[in-house]
């Protein structure tokens, strides 16, 4: 089976070990991701922060480049890339005169047929099924899943998820046999894309989901963003500078976790490349068992 | 036709109203945005106050939104939006707001590090067709000076290999600085 794949820049860089991972599980279960040939950078913050019409027109590009590709379904693991993307894609479709322009823009045109798919989606409708009989370690650890912002919000346009306590994350790590905590800094923003011009926020932000993940009694931190990876693993420095202790907790990508269920080596799955090491071990051979979740139910949007 | 009885909007709250299609007069000052904004304790004016500015129309108060801090240190994280109960959808104001900023030249100092890096990073993107993370590093020190900055990260990421020495290049890269011409380039 064939999936339309963005990695975006981050997954090609800083943030390479989510796309070993994404990679390592897409494999395993047999899945073959296609990229998009040609891709650029969907633009993140920069672009939208200066000029719309930019901000519009980087999406728009590999979203044409997409469809020309014949690609129906695309996969887009970084939150900021697709929060890109679908907010792209809604405002194209629901702007005519907009549409028009930007396909002049971009010297092609944009049809608008294209799924887009969050790395949640994609484990929901292609991984989970297949987890039972592929899982081989239990991964029985309390876990925090931080879901950050870009994947909730804006819930009119994303429809993914409830925005304030969402569940998505939670069942596939409560399904891998985690203990998924309840907690307070689920959808906070970790300080996104301000790592460089404007430390000291990240520093606060992600020290308080740092913070209250700890104090909760979670072994690690569970996360579907680039962009949130980089600024609690990376910036564990300046986030242990400002709450004034040392923390060892890791940040784990969703895919890594599955990948360590499944029994992928750790090193396939970049574990070695965080900053604050990875050392979770006495993985217990895996149990199906019936576990007591209710799929959360989108918010109903009119 | 237009109506006789209808003149043109020209208070910022106007131009946000026909560029983004947000319409500030919704907000009823409930506050939400301000308490729910990550970084409103590190703004000049919180959301909710900036709306207020807004709504009053007086070219002061339009002045001081246009050279807070706020515009610049909103991250994008959508909180106020989604906590909204008028859905005023304050993300998409922010982002004229800056543009309105910068084209005015009216952007607050302490924002000059933000912009520096968003420029930086852009540049990236008109060159190589992607973001080279080693190119956005160098060219942000050069701009902000920052020379000393993260000084030890640098090693530790070419060690884990989460750096690359060299830019990847797209194929088409003249479609990329067509775009850049065309948009934020445009020759008015």
């Amino acid at each position: 089976m064939k999936l339309g794949f963005y990695p975006g820049c981050s997954l090609e860089g800083a943030s390479r070990e989510y796309n070993e991972s994404v990679m390592a599980i897409a494999e395993k279960i047999g899945i073959e991701l296609v990229s998009i040939p040609d891709w650029n950078c969907c633009g993140a913050t920069a672009a939208h922060n200066l000029n719309k019409e930019l901000s519009l027109s980087l999406p728009a590009r590999n979203l044409a480049l997409a469809e020309e590709a014949g690609l129906t379904e695309l996969v887009v693991p970084c939150a900021a890339c697709y929060s890109r993307f679908t907010m792209v894609q809604h405002e194209l479709m629901h702007d005519e005169p907009l549409h028009k322009r930007v396909n002049e823009i971009i010297g092609k045109e944009y049809k608008g047929n294209l799924r887009i798919l969050n790395v949640i989606q994609f484990i929901d409708e292609y991984v989970i099924d297949k987890l039972d009989e592929n899982v081989k370690f239990e991964f029985n650890k309390k876990v925090a899943c931080y879901y950050g912002c870009l994947l909730v919000r804006p819930n009119k346009v994303l429809k993914f998820d409830r925005t304030e306590d969402p569940q998505t994350m939670d069942i596939v790590m409560k399904k891998l046999g985690a203990d998924a905590i309840d907690w307070a800094y689920k959808t906070e923003c970790c300080g996104a894309g301000f790592s460089v011009s404007f430390t000291e926020a990240v520093a606060r932000l992600s020290g308080n989901i740092v913070e209250d993940a700890v104090h909760r009694g979670a072994e690690a931190i569970i996360v579907a963003c680039p962009m949130c990876h980089s600024n609690l693993d990376m910036r564990r420095k300046e986030i242990d500078k400002f709450n004034g202790k040392k923390s060892d907790i890791p940040v784990i990508y969703i895919t890594q976790a599955i990948g360590v269920a499944l029994g992928i080596d750790h090193k396939k799955l970049g574990l070695q490349r965080h900053f604050v090491p990875v050392n979770l071990k006495d993985f217990k051979p895996f149990v199906k068992k019936e576990i007591d979740v209710e799929k959360p139910q989108n918010m109903e949007v009119e | 036709m237009s109506n006789p009885h209808h003149t043109e909007d020209n208070t910022l709250a106007g131009k946000i109203k026909k560029n983004v299609g947000v319409s500030l007069v919704k907000c009823y000052q409930c506050g939400k945005c301000s308490a729910g904004c990550p970084v409103s304790g590190d703004m000049d004016y919180p959301p909710s106050l900036l709306i207020h500015k807004l709504q009053t129309g007086l070219p002061n108060h339009e002045e001081d939104v246009l050279r807070s801090k706020s515009i610049w240190y909103c991250l994008s994280c959508e909180m106020c939006i989604a906590r909204c109960p008028m859905e005023v959808d304050i993300p998409p104001m922010m982002d004229y707001l800056r543009g309105e900023s910068i084209r005015l030249n009216k952007a607050n100092p302490a924002a000059k590090n933000i912009i520096k890096f968003h420029k930086a990073f852009l540049n990236s993107i008109k060159n190589t067709g992607r973001l080279y993370e080693m190119g956005l590093i160098v060219d942000y020190k050069m701009k902000s000076l920052n020379m000393m900055q993260d000084v030890t990260l640098a090693p530790t990421m070419l060690a884990k290999g989460k750096l690359k020495i060299f830019p990847e290049m797209i194929k088409n890269r003249k479609n990329i600085r067509q775009i850049f011409l065309n948009t934020i380039n445009k020759q008015k």
